[in-house]
């Protein structure tokens, strides 16, 4: 890629992907939550791949690293529910698998819905990793494909 | 009701794409056509004429909201269709590989 | 607001048209992006934040996935002459699509009209939705609370499509003898 790609790129993947960080820690007030979070944090890192793509030489570890984060998110996503479901019994609840056991706070605060603003940082990851792995194998697998 | 007609409009074209054209990116550009003719459908379904955006204000709570439930669905719809999709061009990309070519009659005459 | 709608999909399905009927994939695939888009529109004019919010991203996610495929391989369509015995399946998926759009024509009428819709089954979520679950965004609280069931189902889907993807782009050829 030219130089005026890469710079901007250096420029704007920054701000993207911590736009996807407000995103989902705001995700149960405004617009946005997990799914738009991860599209956008992966939507930062291919931005890199596509203007650095043939100096980076560690796809491999990017794409190892991705698919674990995907992993990890589909696991505190399950932890997470599997969590409510036995810390109910314990404060005293009815046993419900996905049971909003924590304190629901005022409704408006960052802090507050209980176990939602969790839940969502754990699809955000899950997004995130799997879109980003999706591309990377791609052009992993038709990059060796050429030479 | 309008609508309605030219959404199923747009459904048909995909079907149309699937079930005649020959090249496998071209079905599956009419697969996703289709899924994105649901989206809407979905959507327009729910909409209510002067509502406001599912979002409870801190100041005016209250008014008219539209429908959440189909909205909620389709956050869901579109990922998985993102990843369908996804694995569908993997299968492309694996079939070209073997027969050089993305015409699905030549790829059923040829022997594996 | 429904004219701007109308004027929206008439576009979208040109768009559709002609990805459909390209002689180029890759300006299929472009063509293709206008329906994405058109899209994201239309669910911003239908007051949907969110889904815009996603669509706009995965709609550039997937066009850039689908140029990468088409750059490497061909992006040349079918060039052969279409045998006439085929024009008679033309003729008949078209009778199809016509009955099809009248019978959908047909059963819509128990649907409420557009932008009169009554929210039977979410009033319940839209009165105290805010109160059950602290989210102000109800779209997250019925997607993390009220329907948590489906958004594990749906990141399990997730899951699977990428092992899938990786399992079929990392397979090698069997070697003939």
């Amino acid at each position: 890629m030219t130089i005026i790609v890469k710079k901007i790129t250096q420029i704007i993947a920054g701000p993207i992907f911590l736009y996807g960080l407000y995103i989902v820690a705001q995700g149960h007030l405004s617009p946005g939550g997990g799914f738009a979070a991860g599209s956008f944090i992966a939507g930062a890192f291919i931005l890199l791949v596509l203007a650095y793509g043939d100096k980076l030489r560690h796809l491999k570890t990017e794409e190892f690293e991705s698919s674990l984060i995907e992993t990890l998110g589909i696991l505190f996503f399950i932890i997470t529910a599997l969590g409510a479901l036995l810390l109910s019994i314990r404060l005293g609840f009815i046993p419900v698998f996905f049971k909003n056991f924590l304190t629901k706070g005022i409704p408006g605060n960052l802090f507050s819905a209980g176990i939602i603003p969790l839940l969502n940082i754990a699809v955000g990851m899950e997004v995130g990793g799997a879109l980003f792995t999706i591309f990377l194998e791609f052009v992993i697998r038709s990059s060796k494909e050429g030479k | 009701m309008t609508l309605f007609i030219l959404c199923i409009t747009l459904f048909c074209i995909g079907l149309y794409g699937v079930l005649v054209k020959r090249n496998l990116i071209k079905i599956i550009i009419g697969l996703a056509l289709v899924e994105y003719s649901i989206n809407l459908f979905l959507i327009l379904i729910g909409y209510i004429k002067g509502g406001k955006a599912p979002i409870v204000e801190k100041a005016a709570e209250g008014g008219i909201f539209v429908d959440p439930l189909p909205q909620a669905m389709v956050l869901t719809t579109i990922v998985i269709g993102v990843a369908t999709t996804g694995l569908l061009l993997a299968i492309a990309v694996r079939l070209y590989k073997k027969y050089g070519t993305f015409d699905i009659q030549k790829i059923k005459e040829l022997k594996g | 607001m429904e004219t701007l709608l109308i004027i929206l999909l008439l576009l979208m399905i040109a768009g559709a048209i002609y990805a459909l009927e390209a002689k180029d994939l890759l300006s299929a695939v472009v063509s293709f992006g206008i329906v994405g888009f058109g899209l994201v529109i239309c669910f911003l004019l239908l007051q949907a934040p969110d889904l815009a919010i996603v669509q706009v991203v995965v709609e550039v996610l997937v066009l850039v996935i689908m140029i990468a495929v088409i750059i490497n391989t061909t992006r040349e369509e079918i060039k052969e002459k279409i045998p006439r015995s085929t024009y008679i399946y033309y003729i008949l998926g078209f009778i199809f699509v016509v009955g099809f759009i009248y019978l959908f024509a047909v059963s819509i009428q128990g649907l409420s009209e557009f932008g009169k819709h009554s929210t039977r089954m979410a009033t319940e979520y839209i009165k105290n939705g805010a109160v059950k679950t602290g989210s102000m965004n109800l779209v997250s609280g019925v997607v993390l609370d009220f329907r948590g069931y489906d958004t594990l189902g749906e990141i399990t889907i997730l899951f699977t499509a990428v092992v899938g993807i990786l399992t079929i782009l990392r397979l090698k050829g069997r070697k003939h003898e």
